[in-house]
């Protein structure tokens, strides 16, 4: 099954830690919140997503099985 | 004051006749008994009738009583059921029209709905109006007990997350929506959030059945819904349209640059072709149509709309926090006349980073209604940018409530 990043935009603070882990799928934008870029996290990023994850400050950053439903 | 005219494009189906509300005896009277029992037959129906949601999403009902019928299967938690009235939004007035001449079609609602998905808890939500519900309530022998709740008027009060935490104790306010309410809502319990109306239907598919349901609207969008209606210098009317019927129909456009369509979440089509758009729950939202008449500035009027919606965010994600606020001012400069330095790129640049990226639907409904008044009154923003505004009626048309200070 594929993995795919979603932020609870409620919690996160625009710490910024996730774009430096995970650069080649987030972003930051003009206010320093995450873009992310929607593509499935490929199995050899996975170890660094699950750190990206663990290492948020406010624990934004989840990592599902599909995309968050909206 | 809200005038009504329930019987000028159908036969009404919701709204008492006469705009007299229906105490039980009339109520009954009118529709004929109810009979509980048979929660499978009333899903059966319902997906049957293809109702949507009339709280603006247009979701399918069906689907979204399965899903909670089976979040309590799979967790062993009885569900809630949670009546929508909250209408926030200040251009709709149908909610609580419906609520006040309908009570009882609601209230039917409500206990079918309990009944289909097993809850055994439900409340009906408002902002006002709450103890005329407690009396309606009080001349009913109900299976189940409801609860009337007053909700805060904020214009995200009835976004379903926030409703749900509002009723677990919570800020009304809405929350990341995973786990799904449907599945974790009020209490930790599966919840059904359904707007009013579309629980007034209900009441009436389980009557009458799903063919008859259909006999209005469309075979891919079949039903009616109910419209709040905006004409420069009439009162505001609240009607019953089928799904299907032209923008044209409904709404006087003569004399008319513009249509909102959808309310504050929605779109401004150019009136020519707004006169032919089909009523369609893809579009309709709420059922909020407003025309805006050629000697008005559509700029304006989205610019205090936007400003509203920004002060309206509930300020807990950040683009939508630091984008809305940003498009508003740049709105307003939009909305007066001189130099617009790079407003309109800068709105379409934060348009693109507030949409998709909050708890809730707030930033993207907010910048639907934004992109499509940059290009439904392009030609207008070109006149304000050489200085010059072509209108000379400076009246509002759409209501935003008065700031706090």
């Amino acid at each position: 099954m594929d993995q795919h990043i979603t932020i609870d935009w409620t919690s996160c603070q625009a710490h910024g830690l996730c774009a430096e882990l995970l650069p080649e799928h987030i972003t930051l934008d003009e206010w320093g919140y995450p873009l992310v870029d929607g593509r499935p996290i490929p199995p050899r990023t996975r170890k660094r997503a699950r750190r990206a994850a663990a290492d948020c400050p406010v624990l934004a950053l989840k990592l599902t099985e599909e995309r968050a439903p909206r | 004051m809200t005038t009504l005219f329930t019987d000028v494009y159908m036969s009404p189906r919701l709204l008492a006749p006469g705009g007299t509300p229906a105490d039980l005896s009339t109520h009954e009277q009118r529709y004929g008994p109810l009979s509980y029992g048979d929660p499978a037959t009333v899903l059966r129906t319902l997906a049957a009738s293809g109702l949507t949601g009339r709280g603006g999403a247009g979701f399918p009902a069906h689907r979204k009583f399965a899903a909670v019928a089976d979040a309590a299967r799979r967790t062993g938690r009885p569900p809630v059921v949670v009546a929508n009235g909250a209408e926030s939004e200040p251009a709709s007035h149908k909610d609580r029209t419906l609520l006040r001449l309908s009570p009882h079609l609601v209230l039917d609602g409500i206990q079918l709905a309990a009944e289909a998905v097993g809850a055994e808890e439900a409340y009906l939500a408002v902002e006002d109006g709450a103890s005329y519900l407690e009396s309606a309530l009080a001349q009913r022998r109900d299976p189940l007990r409801v609860r009337v709740v007053r909700l805060p008027a904020r214009f995200l009060s009835g976004q379903a997350s926030a409703l749900v935490q509002y009723l677990s104790g919570g800020p009304a306010r809405p929350t990341h929506p995973v786990p799904p309410v449907r599945e974790r809502g009020v209490g930790r319990a599966p919840t059904l959030v359904q707007n009013v109306e579309t629980l007034a239907h209900l009441a009436l598919v389980a009557r009458y059945g799903a063919d008859w349901f259909r006999s209005a609207g469309t075979p891919a969008e079949p039903g009616s819904a109910l419209c709040t209606l905006h004409t420069a210098g009439r009162e505001v009317r609240v009607v019953e349209a089928p799904f299907g019927m032209p923008v044209g129909r409904l709404l006087p456009l003569d004399g008319a640059s513009a249509v909102l369509v959808g309310g504050y979440h929605g779109t401004w089509i150019p009136a020519a072709e707004a006169a032919r758009v089909p009523l369609s729950p893809a579009y309709l939202g709420a059922g909020v149509l407003a025309a805006l008449p050629a000697d008005r500035c559509g700029v304006t009027e989205t610019a205090r709309v936007v400003r509203y919606l920004a002060l309206q965010s509930a300020g807990r994600c950040g683009p939508c926090l630091n984008g809305l606020p940003r498009i508003a001012e740049a709105f307003r400069i939009l909305a007066g006349p001189g130099p617009q330095g790079r407003a309109r790129t800068d709105i379409s640049r934060w348009a693109g980073l507030v949409e998709g990226r909050g708890a809730c639907h707030h930033p993207d409904g907010t910048t639907r209604l934004v992109r499509s008044a940059l290009t439904t009154f392009a030609t207008e923003i070109d006149a304000h940018a050489n200085g010059h505004c072509t209108a000379t009626d400076r009246t509002p048309l759409l209501p935003v409530p008065a700031e706090k200070v």
